[in-house]
């Protein structure tokens, strides 16, 4: 049985192979052979899931060594595999949301002369992202952490005819770097104090290390979770990624990828237990860019970024739990999981407006489609009302279970995590009730003259309206499939996790569980969820769904114009970093010039100018060379005299 | 020159032979370097060279000696002569310096150097003296000639390949290869006349005048003398002597004699006529 | 009387005709007075030969004449060729060598 394992990485590795080096002449079949292989890694994965089931729960982790990758004395690196609970929870979701996505991007990118090499990519990045949560030690681990950036790099490139996609890829990849270093000296650490960066051991001794060290290489592993998973302060990457297509925001930069950082966290859970301070830091984060993404996604107008940043804050919610400790480790990765299903679902959705609206993204241009793309609303309200947790379906389960672990942290951090989380909820109410009224609901606003409550219309939105006008329409079966697969994932998963703690039990060897003390009971916490997602619903309904929606965004507050730029990060980043670093390097380049550039061409001037002056005595007489003759021989016998008389 | 000169200590006779040579080879040496003919110069140097030479002997080295006067003195002044002859014996350098500075600095340099080479000396000062009574006791030249053929034997071989070097090397200096045909008389007096500046042979010296001597100009029917009878070496070193006056001088002398005496022959007649 | 002194009018000697070369411009004075200067050296060589009591320094001063005559040959050969082309003996005519 274990040694299956290698196959689900290998069947997309072997996909990503061949597709990227087959060249042209698997134009034609590319995007089969890509999907036929993701489906085997799947159904891989349906069988080891299966056997796993069969097993005790003490007995289902399996383990597979394929080689010694770096045998030095006193440096053991193993490519070995590691197959528990919570590997197997993933290897699921990967390859099925992953195969999914395969099946709907064979519609989607239907007319892209590259699709070939789309498909290789999206193969490449399934055998990095299995490589990373299979992998039994953290250097593994980092290879695959690197596989998916690269992966990622190239899919958010993938049109890199577009200025701005490429100028994304390389932004996400350079946010990316500064998590990677995190991990890189993380590991380090690791090996300085364990000697080893193996699951096993390290987990098993961090109870005996002391706090500082597991502080420092907590927070180490929270910067590379921050960079993978946009957290703040790493998150300013994850808006722009939205330039790649849309499959490819849905699978990594919604379900799978950007999980890797909560993946990180719950699997390096002995640490962070060992370590208050920084698990407290971790929930601050997750709190702080739950928070955070909630906000970009209330004023956003482009549907994908909207999402985006619905994506930010949905994994601010998994960070919270995850930073909450045994608590929180299993709703985190349920959240995760229900994550997954309904927000590549709404990608996916997203994907098939876009894809009937001619590429528009613009919600403010959309309006009404619910009677043109019946599948699509249907499909992507579900995901909307999962992701608001709507009682019954999937988000309601995991997100509540986090509300409550929240509370239950106990104390002031308690409380003022728990209304945080609760304050998520109302947001993420509000603005994807926003993004569905906008896009489905009112009246329609594509196709004619712009609406006359918009007069100063922007020439940049004039032209991208304008090129074509759209013919709504419902997305071929190999996109909706996918979508109503996902959507029946949005509504059941949550509950299935949830009856009789199906989910809980599961994780519980891997994770360890805590019920904590909650101040607020139970039943409490789920009433506050529900009022505050009616409130959310209610403002954005007053808002958005009784009056009609301009075509142009109006100016708005001080905050929506500060959250349409994304919270000012990239402002802040290039102040804070991009400034600086120009002025250092500034001066660098002064110093080199001056300094030494200087002292080298100061030698060659000061040569130069010498040897200028030197010539003149290269006059050519004999007799002048030979008074220099002579006198050198004088100064010769006088530095021996001298020296005999010493 | 006894066993006793070769002694240590010098005899009162070496001393005064010294002090009196030696001043007479520092005056040699300064004139060869002040005056400014080279074949005085020349002349000063084989001096100094030969009292050099006895020099040597006086210190034991007689085979030394000898060669110093045969080969120095005798070839290898004569060879500058030679050349000095052929450069231009007669004409004197200029003593004017042209370089600037370089009188002061070659007068510095010197100065320094010879002050410096005699406070080496003294300051190195050998006292004890050997003297040659042993290196000599079976004959200097036995006693060379043991060292040239056995120690020394590689560098006398080589010598003898670098005097035969030398010896080709000045003749491919100063070999000059010929690179047209050397024109026959009959085509130089083809030439002469076409060109018609000067078709009979060039005058020979001495015509018109009592001497035949080569340095000694003809003389144009008026008197003056003509360049073109004298050697233009000898007109470039200025050795061209002049008797044009003396020659006239002559010429009006005979002419007035031969006057007279046609004047004497004229009258007879005329006084035989009465 | 001192055998050092032969020593001392060797010097005597040889700075002069060092004075010699710098100072003449005739190639052939100044290589006469190059010879000056071997002459010189060859006078010490004797008279340290008498002092130290062996040959050795005769030997010495006896290749010395070899090598200038061997000197003396080529470079009135050259002297001989710089006349011709230049109609002048002068050292200071021959100064192409400058920038």
């Amino acid at each position: 049985m274990e040694n299956l394992i290698g196959l689900l990485v290998a069947a997309p590795l072997l996909g990503a192979a061949v597709l990227l080096c087959g060249g042209r002449r698997l134009d034609r079949a590319g995007h089969w052979i890509g999907t036929a292989l993701a489906a085997a890694s799947f159904a891989v994965g349906v069988v080891l899931f299966a056997g796993m089931l069969g097993r005790g729960a003490e007995d289902r982790a399996l383990h597979q060594h394929l080689f010694s990758w770096v045998p030095v004395e006193g440096f053991q690196a193993d490519v070995a595999f590691q197959l528990d609970q919570l590997s197997m929870t993933f290897v699921l979701l990967i390859t099925g949301v992953g195969s999914l996505i395969h099946i709907y991007s064979i519609g989607y990118m239907e007319h892209d002369p590259r699709r070939r090499r789309f498909f290789g990519y999206l193969n490449l990045f399934l055998a990095a992202m299995l490589l990373l949560v299979l992998a039994d030690n953290y250097l593994l681990l980092y290879a695959g952490w690197e596989g998916v950036g690269l992966a990622s790099y190239l899919l958010i490139g993938f049109w890199q005819h577009k200025p701005s996609a490429a100028t994304a890829a390389k932004k996400a990849f350079l946010v990316n770097r500064v998590g990677d270093i995190g991990l890189s000296i993380a590991i380090m650490l690791m090996f300085t104090t364990f000697g080893t960066f193996a699951f096993g051991p390290v987990l098993e001794s961090a109870g005996d290390t002391s706090e500082g060290m597991l502080t420092a290489i907590g927070l180490m592993l929270l910067l590379a979770a921050c960079g993978k998973s946009a957290q703040v302060p790493l998150q300013s990457w994850l808006g722009d990624a939205m330039e790649g297509p849309t499959p490819v925001s849905a699978l990594i930069h919604a379900a799978t990828m950007v999980t890797a950082g909560v993946y990180l966290i719950t699997r390096s859970g002995a640490i962070f237990n060992g370590s208050p301070d920084a698990q407290l830091v971790v929930a601050i984060v997750g709190a702080v860019t739950l928070i955070f993404g909630a906000i970009v996604g209330c004023a956003k107008d482009d549907i994908k970024k909207a999402l985006a940043g619905s994506t930010m804050s949905q994994i601010g919610y998994m960070v919270l739990a995850a930073g909450l400790g045994p608590i929180g480790y299993v709703f985190a990765i349920m959240h995760l999981v229900t994550h997954g299903f309904f927000k590549a679902g709404l990608f996916l959705g997203a994907g098939s407006v876009m894809h009937g609206m001619n590429d528009e993204v613009d919600m403010r241009k959309y309006g009404g489609l619910r009677k043109y793309m019946p599948v699509t609303f249907v499909t992507f309200g579900l995901g909307y009302l999962a992701i608001i947790g709507f009682p019954g379906l999937s988000g309601f389960w995991s997100k509540d279970k986090i509300i409550e672990a929240a509370f239950a942290k106990g104390g002031t951090e308690g409380w003022i995590l728990g209304g945080v989380a609760l304050l998520g909820a109302a947001l993420t109410a509000y603005y994807m009730t926003r993004v569905m009224l906008l896009t489905f609901f009112g009246e329609k606003r594509w196709g004619s003259t712009p609406s006359p409550a918009a007069p100063d219309v922007e020439p940049a939105a004039e032209t991208s309206g304008e090129h074509a006008t759209p013919h709504p329409h419902e997305s071929p079966k190999s996109m909706t499939i996918p979508m109503i697969v996902l959507a029946f994932g949005s509504v059941f998963a949550g509950g299935l996790f949830s009856w009789n703690s199906s989910f809980l039990h599961w994780l519980e060897p891997v994770t360890g569980h805590d019920h904590g003390h909650s101040p607020l009971s139970a039943a409490a916490v789920t009433g506050a969820t529900v009022v505050v997602l009616l409130i959310g619903v209610a403002l954005a309904w007053l808002q958005y769904g009784r009056k009609p929606v301009p075509v142009t965004a109006p100016r708005g507050s001080l905050l929506t114009r500060a959250a349409r730029r994304d919270l000012l990060q990239d402002d802040f980043n290039h102040v804070a970093l991009v400034k600086p670093g120009e002025y250092l390097t500034r001066g660098l380049v002064y110093v080199d010039n001056k300094g030494v550039d200087g002292l080298v061409n100061g030698t060659a001037a000061a040569v130069g100018g010498l040897s200028g002056r030197m010539r003149r005595v290269q006059n050519g007489f004999v007799r002048s060379y030979a008074v220099s003759m002579f006198g050198g021989t004088a100064v010769l016998i006088a530095a021996t005299l001298l020296m005999r008389a010493v | 020159m006894n066993a006793a000169t070769l002694a240590a200590a010098t005899s009162t006779g070496e001393a005064v032979q010294f002090w009196i040579l030696g001043t007479v080879a520092v005056v040699g040496a300064l004139a060869t370097v002040l005056l400014r003919r080279a074949v005085h110069s020349a002349l000063c140097l084989a001096g100094t060279m030969i009292i050099l030479a006895v020099f040597y002997l006086a210190n034991g080295a007689y085979f030394l000696g000898v060669v110093q006067i045969v080969v120095y003195t005798g070839a290898i002044m004569m060879l500058f002569l030679f050349v000095v002859m052929l450069v231009g014996v007669t004409a004197a350098d200029s003593l004017t310096e042209t370089l600037k500075g370089q009188r002061w600095l070659a007068a510095l340099c010197g100065l320094g150097f010879g002050i410096l080479l005699i406070a080496g000396i003294g300051n190195a000062s050998v006292t004890t003296s050997t003297g040659l009574a042993t290196a000599n006791a079976a004959g200097n030249v036995q006693g060379l000639a043991e060292l040239i053929f056995t120690r020394y034997v590689f560098a006398f071989e080589l010598t003898g390949a670098l005097l035969i070097t030398a010896a080709v090397g000045a003749m491919v200096l100063t070999h000059r290869e010929r690179t047209e045909r050397m024109p026959s008389q009959r085509e130089l007096a083809e030439r002469r006349v076409r060109e018609g500046t000067q078709v009979p042979p060039l005058p020979a010296p001495g015509v018109y005048a009592r001497h035949n001597a080569v340095d000694i100009p003809g003389l144009l029917p008026d008197g003056t003398p003509s360049e073109l009878t004298v050697n233009p070496t000898l007109r470039a070193r200025g050795q061209v002597r002049d008797v044009s006056g003396e020659a006239l001088a002559e010429l009006a002398a005979l002419e007035r004699r031969s006057e007279v005496r046609l004047e004497r022959r004229d009258a007879s007649p005329e006084e035989a006529g009465k | 009387m001192n055998p050092m002194n032969y020593v001392y009018l060797a010097a005597l000697l040889f700075t002069i005709g060092a004075a010699g070369v710098l100072l003449r411009r005739n190639a052939i004075v100044v290589f006469m007075c190059v010879e000056l200067m071997l002459n010189a050296c060859n006078l010490t060589l004797v008279a340290f030969s008498r002092m130290h009591g062996n040959l050795d320094g005769q030997i010495i001063a006896f290749f010395t004449m070899v090598v200038a005559a061997a000197e003396v040959v080529v470079g009135l050969a050259i002297i001989v060729m710089l006349f011709r082309t230049r109609h002048s003996a002068s050292v200071d005519d021959a100064s192409l060598m400058k920038l």
